[in-house]
């Protein structure tokens, strides 16, 4: 698989802290993939996201999207191009007065000559299902769908890394499931890489790949099966296992043994109900 | 509560005014304002408010908006009309009451005076009538486009402008939200002697300051992770259209400059 993103060695201090936020920090993006990185408030997974578009620069080491370095600021536009971010505020990233105008602004920035952005803010408004909103004033939209437009905003910019920095955190479970779909569509069906940076498993649980960070280094990355083995490790990273996860080990404390871990829901119901007739 | 909150005070229309371009509509109000001051007759007051009813019936816009734009300057046109009937010494005298007298000079002086501020107010308020807030902004960043050469940072002013606009509405529902939140923790807001309900606001505005300069930061990052890095290299999706209507409209300005310099009383 082709590497998107190479992150080598790279260190990260805050001006007005003491400690390095991100100490010697080694990984890979690869293209397609959808990758969780989850970690607890302060384990430098939101830092990690600023690092990747050159929002922030490392102190040390070096960070590389396609050919580009976030250290050459010539280079930087062509990485902020090709990596977007969702913020964790819906409203806070809402730059336009219109959503039309919203999805425009990234365009703008890049010098996108007009009767191409007219176009291509038709397609990705229709995109990310936006279509009947498009004049809607951003006080007139819901969480998701403003984070919707956010993402329109970034498609629109033909990116090929797309991060969410806990941008469903704000949204009610509805507006988190719209985003997510749309995210999971356009990975599925454009090959556009995914960056999911969360604390709530659940939504890692839906990633190829994840990532668990503690105190600004990795402690384990493989396939969400793999890293949900080890429930005392993702406990000592500081985090809260899914809800079947846990029901699974609550029957096991109570004296129902499942064969194996079940992530999702669906999964852990059809597990219990063929219990008894499996055997 | 916050949907029917209007930015401004744009009334929604398809009248010819409203489908003006902004730059010819801010000019016009520019060159008006010097037109005002060449009439100085009844017959040129008199063409001067012809043409401002015209342009008002020609924008369809209900004269209770109208009324409601002149309301806040009746105090300064009345005292200003009392002003002059007191002060002016002109002509003869109509009125004796001994130690006051009244010359129809200063009545002449007075009713002026009042016609041109209300001319002054009616027409500029149908700008911001006809004209949404962003229009204008648009409409001033191309007009002051050539005091970017004097670096004046016009893009930049146009930006915040629209920003702010953007936010009016964000900040009164978050302004609201702490209402109901203090409110809900004993607050008095709409009750109580007038120093009691100022301080009252203390608590409100801390708040929404600090969140404020959140916001402002989390703007600032999001816009740059977006690519933004000022006015420079940067395309537009909003453009203006020039039609002939406008080219026409000042012409009729300059026609109407041109009347009142040859019908003004001159000497």
């Amino acid at each position: 698989m082709k590497e998107l993103i190479t992150v080598n060695n790279v260190s990260f201090q805050y001006p007005s802290e003491d400690d390095l936020t991100l100490t010697e920090l080694s990984l890979s993006v690869y293209k397609g993939e959808w990758l969780a990185i989850v970690g607890h408030n302060g384990s430098g997974k939101s830092t990690l996201a600023k690092l990747l578009n050159g929002l922030l620069l490392p102190t040390s080491g070096e960070v590389k999207v396609e050919d580009y370095t976030t250290a050459n600021e010539k280079e930087l536009w062509e990485i902020r191009r090709r990596v977007g971010i969702v913020f964790q505020n819906p409203d806070n990233q809402f730059v336009g007065t219109s959503v039309r105008d919203d999805v425009a602004f990234g365009l703008e920035n890049f010098g996108v000559p007009r009767d191409e952005m007219i176009e291509r803010i038709q397609t990705s408004i229709a995109r990310v299902n936006m279509q009947d909103f498009i004049e809607s004033e951003p006080h007139h939209l819901s969480g998701g769908q403003k984070q919707r437009v956010a993402i329109a905003g970034i498609i629109a910019q033909k990116p090929s890394i797309i991060i969410l920095d806990e941008a469903t955190s704000m949204l009610d479970p509805m507006g988190r499931k719209e985003v997510i779909d749309t995210v999971k569509q356009l990975n599925e069906e454009e090959g556009i890489t995914v960056i999911s940076i969360t604390h709530d498993l659940e939504e890692a649980v839906r990633a190829d790949r994840v990532i668990v960070m503690k105190q600004g280094a990795i402690l384990t990355t493989g396939s969400p099966r793999e890293v949900f083995q080890n429930e005392a490790l993702l406990l000592d990273a500081g985090l809260d296992l899914p809800f079947s996860l846990k029901l699974g080990l609550a029957l096991r404390d109570y004296g129902v043994s499942l064969k194996e871990q079940h992530l999702t829901q669906e999964e852990l119901v059809d597990a219990l109900w063929t219990l008894k007739s499996a055997d | 509560m916050l949907d029917n909150v209007i930015i401004g005070q744009y009334i929604p229309g398809t009248s010819v005014l409203h489908k003006m371009d902004p730059r010819a509509k801010l000019l016009g109000i520019f060159v008006f304002i010097f037109v005002v001051f060449l009439a100085n007759n009844w017959l040129t007051y008199g063409i001067l408010g012809v043409f401002a009813v015209a342009a008002i019936l020609l924008s369809q816009v209900s004269l209770r908006y109208m009324y409601k734009g002149l309301k806040p300057i009746f105090f300064i046109v009345i005292f200003t009309f009392v002003l002059h009937i007191l002060m002016t010494k002109q002509g003869e005298v109509v009125y004796d009451l001994g130690w006051l007298k009244i010359y129809n000079g200063g009545v002449k002086q007075g009713v002026f005076i009042s016609l041109r501020l209300v001319y002054l107010v009616l027409v500029t308020s149908l700008l911001t009538l006809t004209t949404t807030p962003i229009d204008i902004t648009d409409g001033l960043e191309y007009l002051l486009a050539p005091f970017k050469k004097i670096k004046l940072p016009v893009h930049e002013f146009a930006l915040m402008m629209s920003i702010s606009l953007r936010f009016i509405p964000t900040l009164l529902q978050e302004t609201e939200k702490i209402m109901k939140a203090q409110m809900a923790r004993g607050a008095e807001f709409t009750a109580g002697p007038i120093k009691e309900r100022v301080k009252a606001f203390v608590p409100l505005l801390v708040p929404l300051f600090i969140s404020s300069f959140k916001r402002a930061e989390d703007l600032a990052l999001a816009m740059e992770a977006r690519g933004y890095r000022g006015g420079e290299g940067r395309t537009r999706l909003r453009v203006l259209h020039w039609r002939f209507r406008d080219t026409g409209a000042l012409l009729l300005l300059v026609i109407l400059a041109a009347v009142l310099v040859v019908l003004r009383t001159h000497g």
